[in-house]
């Protein structure tokens, strides 16, 4: 059995150690906001934060990672209330939305670390892939949430 | 924790995807209403497009598919326009394509070439329109008032000479019965207060939260997964596979032989993948094994030696091409795949009376035949339940992942969730066609142009989907941004030739204006060059005769501050093209290092498309349009080896990140009038050349093939 907290809920697993956190995610815990793109770690659609870091869920294999506490984006918050996900209402990022749980995790793990991020800090930090070119709304989210969550 | 994971349940009047509602967000597209049954308190129909709820809540039913465009914002705006309601209370859903099947009552539910609102914009505000004219005079009726004196606005139908009001949703079942005497007249743009206005998307939230239902989140009691190996080469077939080598591992349930390939099916989607990929299976690789790129591209130039179909013929080229200073110049593309985010997958259950398939589809209707098909079912037995698209670019136009889910599905009869894998999804897709062109022009002593003459040789996108071919050998989309180019030259030629592989081709964001947009540009700009002319000043002057593209050319060349100074190592490109009915000139401002390292540091914009429905969205599809053309025009090509394509995945087929990612600017500049363009698409075609343009401008290089990446920008100082 493979123990997980996630989103402040305890499971336990039976399932294959090799298993891509990923596929436990939204297969075994129904937890579909983390979304699949390429399985190689290149994309980011499948960022959660593992132990507090942002972390490409396709290659964590759930063995590797017993007892560990998970966030998903379903955890952010229950009503959209996070300053992130306030600042992508506000600055209405999304397109085709696929890609946003991930960029949104990326966004919130950048801001707890550097609180006001400059282009640079984002450039570095959001390497997440939107096919619908949603970056330079995503940048300026990331500003506006800096500042929201400044209150 | 609330958080409830989606699922799917079957109710009485068909299958309801149960909304997530932790975060309260809109139930977008996740709801039918239950119309019918004539409860007090049900939602009531008014006409085909329109639900109304007791509460006054207002669900618009739209017709084309969600991929990221807008449109189920967009739609709805045009129909809430009319309508009179509180747009706060509106929500959108998918219209049936079942219910299409038999009453057309949503006229083909297609989505692509940008024609969503061109096709409908009248159409969504006459049944915004008719709707109001009904609720009015029901409460006509109710008050016993003369309409005359009765208006509908905030949700509310009002008297104003006797104070009263009622809700649309008390009124509703009775404005659902009562006959109009004829269709009321339709606003004029002058008239418009909610169209025009920077809307927020309905579905931002949705998408800020998880929330957002696609194809790939469907959850049903006792789904099964599969995952496929198709045969590596384009129209090769399975001759053998041996399940009994993943029979037996944990979670697999069955092996499936599928058109392309074989599908493993399991409790679990990773335990099939792994399964699949374990799967020994032999291969007939069929007639394309032995070609590669290098061979086609030799045949693509060859072509151009050949029989060609005449496009276009003004003047006499041939004789103009033989006076002045003679310009040629050869331009090449690569095939190119969509790559959408979310992998195409689908959904299916195969039941004794009937088939219902839930995933993203840019054709709806035509999922519905091709699921009957492969269920072998009548048409009126399957329900198509649209999801978001996770991308779409032209990919999900057609759906050869439904056709096997729904054969898995048959074979298993359980629901199956099948889904490619990224790799699948780059290797099987269907692809912007590759191109090779031939460009010639001459210019007279005073550097006006006297003659133009391109050839294509490209693939047939309509041969390629069995559509047919077209006749007298010109494939509009073969063409399109060559025929129809805009500049005044006196003698012009456009031929094409259409030549197919067994690479599958199909529709690609701005399909025949994303390679021929970049050539035509590009030619231009060398035109311009080689007459020792401005290239803004170059085009201006061909273009005297079109004011509309003199304006956008103009607009893009003030706001991107052509002309103006620039630090050592960058600068600037410029390029114009209508494509959808819109008009789209870009500036690109662009840094090359002395190492070669190509930056794109802003692009600027300018766009008439006519009348704008939400000029947010507007600006959104053109930052995505310029996104998804520079990824292409950066770094990507499909190359075939062995017959087979040789990328897989994002490592290998690349795409724009945040730190590539220009700043881009749109201004608009409608011209109105009778213009309804398109927009979803049109932001693609001038990012290639003008970037291209703009790398000239610093190295002196020409880029005459596709991708940037694989020209050696490196300075030799």
């Amino acid at each position: 059995m493979i123990t997980l907290t996630v989103n402040g809920q305890k499971h336990a697993l039976d399932i294959e150690p090799e298993t891509p956190l990923l596929w436990v995610l939204r297969d075994e815990l129904g937890l579909t906001g983390t979304k699949f793109g390429c399985g190689i770690a290149q994309c980011g659609a499948c960022s959660v934060h593992l132990n507090g870091a942002v972390t490409r869920s396709c290659q964590v294999q759930v063995g590797d990672i017993d007892g560990a506490t998970v966030l998903t984006i379903e955890g952010l918050s229950h009503d959209a209330s996070h300053p992130v996900q306030r600042a992508w209402i506000e600055r209405d990022v999304p397109q085709c939305g696929y890609c946003q749980s991930g960029q949104i995790m990326a966004a919130v793990a950048l801001l707890q670390q550097t609180p006001t991020p400059s282009d640079g800090d984002i450039d570095d930090a959001i390497t997440n892939i939107c096919r619908c070119g949603t970056y330079p709304r995503i940048r300026a989210a990331i500003h506006r949430a800096a500042e929201l969550a400044k209150g | 924790m609330t958080y409830q994971p989606p699922l799917a349940t079957l109710n009485r009047r068909g299958f309801v995807i149960a909304s997530l509602t932790a975060a309260g967000g809109m139930m977008l597209g996740l709801r039918h209403a239950d119309a019918a049954t004539g409860a007090a308190d049900a939602p009531v129909e008014l006409g085909a497009w329109i639900v109304i709820d007791p509460d006054d809540s207002i669900t618009i039913r739209v017709s084309k598919s969600e991929m990221g465009q807008g449109i189920f914002t967009a739609l709805p705006m045009l129909v809430a326009e009319e309508l009179g309601c509180d747009w706060s209370k509106v929500r959108a859903e998918y219209a049936s394509a079942n219910r299409n099947l038999t009453t057309h009552d949503y006229g083909p539910m297609g989505t692509g070439g940008s024609r969503s609102i061109r096709s409908l914009h009248t159409t969504m505000q006459q049944i915004g329109a008719s709707a109001r004219a009904r609720l009015i005079l029901a409460a006509a009726q109710e008050w016993n008032a003369p309409v005359s004196e009765c208006s509908a606005s905030d949700g509310q139908v009002r008297h104003v000479a006797s104070g009263r009001a009622l809700g649309f949703g008390t009124l509703a079942a009775a404005a659902a019965k009562v006959q109009i005497a004829a269709e009321p007249a339709i606003k004029t743009p002058d008239q418009y207060t909610l169209v025009g206005k920077p809307v927020a998307r309905l579905d931002t939230q949705a998408k800020s939260t998880g929330q957002a239902m696609f194809g790939i989140d469907v959850r049903l009691p006792d789904m099964v997964y599969a995952a496929v190996t198709l045969c590596p080469v384009p129209g090769g077939a399975v001759k053998s596979f041996d399940a009994s080598k993943v029979i037996g591992r944990r979670g697999i349930q069955a092996v499936v032989a599928v058109p392309g390939g074989v599908a493993v099916v399991a409790d679990r989607f990773w335990r099939a993948k792994q399964a699949a990929a374990n799967l020994p299976v032999e291969w007939d690789l069929g007639a394309g094994a032995g070609t590669d790129s290098a061979m086609f591209r030799a045949e693509y130039r060859a072509a151009l030696d050949g029989k060609l179909a005449v496009a276009r013929d003004e003047g006499d080229t041939t004789r103009a091409l033989t006076q002045g200073k003679l310009i040629e110049a050869a331009y090449e593309v690569p095939h190119l795949s969509h790559a959408p985010m979310e992998p195409l997958n689908c959904t299916a259950q195969v039941r004794a009376d009937g088939v219902d398939v839930w995933m993203g589809t840019q054709n709806p209707d035509m999922a519905l035949q091709l699921a009957a098909r492969a269920a072998g079912v009548a048409p009126e037995k399957v329900q198509i339940h649209t999801c978001f698209l996770g991308g779409g670019f032209g990919r999900r136009a057609m759906n050869d992942e439904l056709v096997q889910a729904v054969t898995v599905a048959k074979a298993v009869g359980k629901p199956v969730k099948l889904l490619w894998t990224r790799e699948i999804d780059i290797r099987h897709d269907r692809y912007r066609p590759q191109a090779a062109l031939r460009c010639r022009a001459s210019l007279a002593a005073d550097g006006s142009l006297n003659g133009l003459h391109i050839q294509t040789a490209v693939g047939s996108i309509t041969r390629s989907l069995g559509w047919g071919t077209a006749a007298g050998g010109v494939e509009p989309q073969a063409v399109e941004g060559l025929a129809n180019q805009p500049y005044a030259v006196a003698n012009q030629r456009v031929e094409c030739v259409l030549k197919n592989t067994h690479i599958p081709v199909m529709f690609w964001r701005s399909v025949g204006s994303s390679q021929n947009a970049f050539v035509v540009e590009s030619f231009i700009d060398e035109l311009a060059h080689a007459a020792g002319q401005d290239a803004y000043q170059f085009r201006r002057k061909l273009l005297a005769h079109r004011p509309d593209f003199v304006r956008v050319l103009d607009t893009a060349a003030e706001k991107g501050d052509w002309g103006k100074p620039l630090p050592a190592g960058t600068g600037r490109g410029i390029a114009i093209h209508e494509s959808f009915d819109t008009i789209v000139a870009q500036v690109a401002e662009v840094a090359v290092s002395p190492r070669g390292e190509v930056k794109v540091q802003r692009v600027v914009a300018a766009v008439d498309c006519g009348h704008v429905v939400n000029p947010r969205l507007v600006e959104m599809q053109i930052e995505s349009g310029v996104i998804y053309g520079l990824t292409a025009a950066m770094f990507d090509a499909i190359t075939i080896k062995n017959g087979a394509v040789e990328q897989g995945n994002f490592d290998t087929y690349p795409m724009v990140r945040m730190a590539d990612a220009p700043r881009i600017e749109t201004y608009l500049t409608p011209s109105n009038g009778a213009r309804w363009g398109g927009i979803g698409e049109p932001g693609t075609p001038p990012v290639a050349p003008a970037v291209c343009n703009a790398i000239f401008a610093v190295t002196g290089k020409r880029i005459r093939s596709l991708p940037i990446s694989d020209t050696d920008l490196t300075s030799r100082t």
